[in-house]
């Protein structure tokens, strides 16, 4: 059968998967629920375990990558991020 | 002319810290209403009929309004029109107060924009759904350290349903490309405008934000206006309050209670909620070297956490 999903991205304050959400975004495939920005205060989930616990799988995650000689203490883009998902039968 | 209300330096670390300063309800209500019937304001409008396509009725203000078109690097003592509701806008005592001290004397206009967020209804009307503009940082990626100001101004009152501005407090110093962080729906700290008509915002050029999800039955606007130096932007802003123990450092971690959080060094050195737990720190030095940057001195450190890099022999 068929199946749409769910991804739920989160932004952690470290490479550890239990340090605290910063940051998320949810999408939606099945259609149920629209997200959108500015939306909600409080994150979803305090850290990327407590997702684990309420059944998001973990589909990708940051790499921990060396800063390149002379970017070292240049900041840009959240660094912790990790991708769920939850799939659901068309 | 009144003289200028020029910032204190405690202001001044803020604006380095968080990106943003706000004086809300600083711009006379008379001042408000000339603006809004200037613009054709339908906000207060028992309906919105006459709004048939938002694109449209955004291009007929242009063509109607008393906005001027200006051409990027016009002096801003020269954009707007003597006795024009803008002209006293940016000539209020606070108004070139804060861009005095922010900028420095004679800044130029780069462009201006009327920002209108539609209610839910108008969205319906032509079929499509209403939503929240994704986080961005304007114009494109941009290392400078010397900064620009936009002017964000509420003309009337902006309540939480009316979705004023997002934005993200401390984000100003990162180097991002623009519409590439629309993924980060939500994050730890985020503000919204809600504020009383007549507030202006003083931001970085950098800071992250959004217009926010209407889902009032008002029609909202708000009146930007970026603004470049022509200086270098140091030493602009009243130094009379600038502590004279300003350059010596403080004992780090093993310490008496809690430190005072109007010191200097703790403004340039407080997070922000959404701040990983190691780009944080960095966020700091970028703060430290900005002030350095506003101070002419490059001796400056709050904290140590740009000697201890230095420390080479």
């Amino acid at each position: 059968m068929a199946q749409k999903q769910q991804v739920l991205v989160l932004y952690l304050k470290s490479s550890a998967l239990d340090s605290e959400v910063a940051g998320w975004a949810v999408y939606d495939g099945t259609g149920k629920t629209h997200h959108m920005a500015g939306e909600a205060e409080q994150p979803p989930y305090k850290s990327g375990v407590s997702a684990l616990r309420d059944g998001w799988r973990l589909i990708q995650a940051s790499p921990l990558v060396p800063e390149a000689p002379g970017n070292e203490f240049r900041t840009g883009y959240l660094k912790y991020e990790f991708f769920f998902e939850k799939l659901f039968d068309a | 002319m009144p003289s200028l209300e020029l910032l204190n330096s405690t202001q001044m670390a803020r604006f380095v810290a968080r990106g943003f300063l706000r004086f809300d309800a600083v711009v006379p209500d008379a001042l408000n209403q000339k603006f809004l019937a200037d613009i054709g304001s339908l906000y207060g409008a028992e309906d919105h009929e006459a709004v048939h396509d938002i694109r449209q009725h955004h291009q007929a203000i242009m063509r109607s309004s008393a906005i001027p078109v200006v051409n990027a690097g016009t002096p801003l003592a020269e954009a707007y029109p003597p006795d024009s509701a803008l002209s006293e806008l940016v000539n209020l005592p606070l108004v070139q107060g804060v861009l005095q001290s922010l900028l420095g004397e004679n800044p130029t206009f780069d462009h201006h924009f009327l920002h209108v967020t539609f209610p839910p209804a108008c969205y319906e009307a032509i079929g499509k759904r209403s939503t929240s503009q994704p986080t961005h940082q304007d114009s494109t990626i941009d290392p400078r350290r010397a900064f620009d100001v936009q002017i964000m101004y509420f003309p009337h009152e902006v309540t939480s349903a009316m979705g004023g501005t997002r934005f993200l407090p401390g984000s100003h110093l990162r180097i991002v490309s623009e519409a590439s962080i629309g993924r980060y729906q939500n994050l730890c700290g985020q503000e919204h405008v809600v504020c009383p008509a007549g507030t202006v915002f003083f931001l970085h050029h950098g800071i992250w934000h959004g217009g926010g999800h209407n889902t009032s039955d008002e029609v909202r606007y708000m009146f930007k206006i970026r603004l470049c130096p022509t200086v270098r932007q140091s030493r602009k802003w009243d130094l009379s309050d600038l502590p004279n123990d300003h350059f010596e450092q403080r004992p780090i971690f093993w310490t008496e209670g809690e430190p005072d959080e109007n010191h200097l060094h703790s403004i340039l050195t407080s997070g922000e909620p959404w701040y990983e737990y190691d780009t944080g720190r960095l966020e700091y030095l970028n703060r430290i070297r900005l002030w350095r940057y506003l101070l002419g001195d490059e001796s400056f450190d709050a904290d140590y956490w740009l000697t201890r890099i230095e420390n080479e022999h």
